[in-house]
């Protein structure tokens, strides 16, 4: 009889089906066993194949129904009876699954049982079976968490399971966490932050554009979550922009940041082009205006009057009066820009980096003015800039003395693609950054809803990519870009659920992988250390007693 | 364990089919009933594929004898000779055969010797030999005309012997369906011809 003469082993992997054709490059094929499972597999689903001599690991990409006969919906049988829909349906009409070899997790390769899974470079020859991988390939695949890694999210179907992130390996090159808004992308960074203070890979340097990474920042729910301030408390200082609204908040600042005029560059301006709707020649008279003025090129700019002063200075310079005094328009919005200073009283960036060598991560909150881009964008590159010349400053001299290498640094930037679009990407110190990758130990961490605006080249130097559901095509092509199995991948992404699911890819995990995020929240705040009021009370007590009796 | 009824003999036989010819008048087995010919091993099983029944003697045609007579019985009551003179035969497709104690579901090396005794086999049998539905293709692969006919007579005849026979059909019927891939028409002819 045609029974299952292969019983799957009581309590084994579930047997899904046998491979019958594919590549590769293209994926596998495999026919499904039972017609019914089709229902309950879902894109993204680990899958182990048996071959004959290795076992591979993969994810469903693709799912379809195939029949035996192409007249088959001309020829239609009898689906009323439920007999004859037994009959065909895994016969003549049967359900297909894609599946992408991605990892070679078993087999008699010694490698593998001193380095774990290696990339597959072979497939499993025709018939091989295909089962539903156990939790046991997933952790021998994803790791668990240890001093180095942190647990990110949990497969799809497999709550117990846990998907681990090589925090070490992670920050030595850029990553992205992409997502259209609402789908989780605070959370995924939260998560990746708190995983990097936790596992003292790197110190942080957050740009925190709508302050909700510092003290507190909100759900879509409404209710409030934890920030790295309230969950690390002085391995975190909160640096504001924006005096007035850490108060409102009723928080104070750990520093309030000032920017002095004379710390602004033509360059900076000029990034600020497309925000400021500077034409080219007027971003081009800024360096002429530099070269002349020199240090406090910007504040004498701004401080001229008057139509005649203005044209005085074209002349000088060999500008049009027009070009001359549309920048003067345009840069007057600086002047409403309450942390330009006409010279900063103490240097900011020298401050952040004093934090930052002695191990404490910053949070810089931008208060109101995160809703103004051109302020955002303003700072952000002004601080990096000076901060990477230190750090690169710093990484030459320790080249002779390993002692003194600085610690390596993730600068987390909001709305990427403002900074890293091809316009200014070679303008900006972070398309800079992007580029030399780990060099000089600092690294970026971009958090974009538009990743299609992002330069082409800077995302391909984007180490480790966490996508939440993208729905533009260009975004999802982008975010696709240089990785393998692209096309694979890209079915996988387009039907993320909205939220609390990613697609993460790279170099700091062995394979592709859709997780459901791990929750941050009340329920797990102690997972990433944070200890009540009444806890560390209790313990403070239970100290005291220890030490006096 | 009931035995096995004896039909008749083997008359003619070829390496896929054999003929016998019944004891009885009109006493072949129904289409599609599992036979077995050959007393001792080795013994070859057969699928009725057709029965035939037609004057013993080629050269002296069948005439009507009726139209005095009241009743269809009646004509035979008043022509006894008729039961002599008549000749009733069936036709079985080779689908398996034994050998050393085990049942082969392929073609025989030899075809049943001439006189070899046919059986019709038991439920029993009939069961045992269905357990495997590796015959199947033969019946299948005989393009002869009524074949497809034989096949869904032989599945429902040894449906009945089964526990389960909706069960049993369905399982032969998936057999089916991959052995018929790509003629979804005529695998719907036959399951259209099974009790499901």
């Amino acid at each position: 009889m045609t029974g299952r003469e292969e019983s799957p082993e009581v309590l084994g992997p579930q047997l899904l089906g046998v491979v019958v054709g594919g590549s590769l490059s293209q994926g596998l094929e495999v026919r499904l066993e039972d017609g019914g499972v089709v229902e309950e597999l879902k894109v993204g689903t680990f899958v182990t194949i048996r071959g004959e001599r290795h076992r591979f690991f993969g994810m469903v990409t693709d799912l379809g129904l195939a029949s035996a006969d192409p007249r088959l919906p001309s020829a239609l049988p009898d689906t009323t009876n439920p007999a004859i829909v037994r009959i065909l349906s895994g016969t003549s009409a049967y359900a297909t699954m894609q599946v992408t070899p991605s990892l070679v997790v078993g087999g008699e390769e010694t490698s593998l049982l001193l380095e774990g899974p290696q990339p597959a470079r072979s497939i499993p020859f025709h018939f091989s079976r295909a089962y539903r991988a156990s939790q046991e390939d997933v952790q021998a695949v994803f790791g668990a968490e240890d001093e180095r890694h942190i647990w990110i999210g949990s497969p799809l179907d497999m709550e117990d399971t846990r998907v681990c992130l090589d925090l070490a390996e992670f920050v030595k090159r850029s990553n992205g966490v992409f997502g259209k808004s609402g789908t989780g992308k605070s959370f995924l960074t939260r998560i990746l932050l708190a995983g990097i203070l936790q596992r003292d890979v790197a110190v942080n340097l957050v740009f925190d554009m709508h302050s909700e990474y510092g003290w507190e920042g909100g759900s879509e729910e409404g209710h409030a979550v934890k920030g790295l301030k309230q969950l690390f408390g002085s391995r975190v200082a909160v640096f504001s922009l924006d005096e007035e609204s850490s108060r409102r908040r009723g928080l104070s600042p750990d520093y309030l940041v000032r920017i002095g005029y004379d710390q602004i560059e033509p360059q900076d301006i000029e990034t600020l082009a497309e925000m400021l709707n500077l034409t080219q020649n007027a971003a081009q008279a800024t360096y002429k205006l530099a070269s002349r003025h020199g240090q406090q090129w910007l504040r004498e700019f701004l401080a001229l009057e008057g139509r005649e002063e203005l044209a005085a200075l074209a002349d000088q310079l060999g500008e049009h009066q027009q070009t001359i005094e549309s920048l003067r328009r345009r840069l007057d919005r600086l002047n409403r820009m309450a942390f330009l200073v006409e010279r900063s009283p103490e240097d900011s960036v020298r401050r952040i980096l004093e934090y930052l060598d002695r191990g404490t991560h910053v949070v810089l909150e931008f208060g109101r003015y995160g809703s103004d881009l051109s302020a955002y964008l303003l700072v952000a590159n002004l601080l990096t800039r000076r901060i990477h010349d230190s750090y690169v400053r710093r990484k030459e001299q320790s080249l002779g003395d390993r002692a003194k290498e600085p610690r390596p640094l993730v600068i987390t930037i909001e709305e990427a693609h403002r900074f890293l679009n091809p316009q200014v990407a070679g303008l900006t110190i972070f398309g800079t950054i992007a580029r030399e990758m780990r060099k000089y130990n600092v690294t970026l961490l971009v958090v974009d809803q538009r990743p299609s605006g992002i330069d082409e080249e800077v995302l391909s130097q984007v180490g480790t990519r966490i996508t939440c559901l993208l729905d533009n095509e260009r975004d999802i092509e982008a975010v696709l870009t240089g990785a393998s199995g692209a096309r694979e991948l890209r079915q996988v992404l387009a039907r993320l659920e909205p939220k609390q699911q990613a697609l993460i890819f790279g170099h700091a995990l062995p394979m592709p992988v859709v997780v459901r995020t791990r929750e941050y929240g009340p329920r797990t705040y102690a997972e990433f250390g944070f200890r009540e009021q009444a806890e560390l009370a209790r313990e403070a007590e239970k100290d005291l007693k220890d030490l006096f009796g | 364990m009931e035995a096995p009824e004896r039909l008749g003999e083997v008359v003619q036989a070829s390496t896929d089919r054999f003929t016998a010819q019944c004891y009885r008048l009109y006493g072949a087995p129904p289409l599609g009933s599992l036979v077995r010919a050959g007393e001792r091993e080795p013994h070859v099983y057969g699928i009725v594929s057709s029965v035939t029944t037609s004057s013993l003697d080629p050269t002296r045609p069948v005439v009507a004898r009726g139209a005095s007579e009241p009743t269809e019985e009646a004509i035979y009551r008043s022509n006894p000779q008729l039961e002599r003179l008549l000749r009733t035969d069936f036709e079985a497709m080779t689908v398996g055969h034994t050998q050393d104690g085990t049942i082969h579901q392929y073609l025989a090396p030899l075809p049943p010797h001439i006189h070899a005794f046919v059986f019709r086999c038991t439920p029993d049998e009939v069961r045992a030999f269905t357990q495997r539905l590796d015959f199947l293709p033969l019946l299948v692969g005989a393009r002869t005309p009524p074949g497809d006919e034989v096949l869904a007579a032989c599945l429902r005849e040894a449906a009945s012997a089964h526990d389960q026979p909706t069960e049993f059909l369905v399982q032969a019927g998936r057999k089916l369906a991959l052995l018929l891939g790509g003629e979804m028409q005529r695998l719907n002819t036959i399951l259209r011809r099974l009790p499901l």
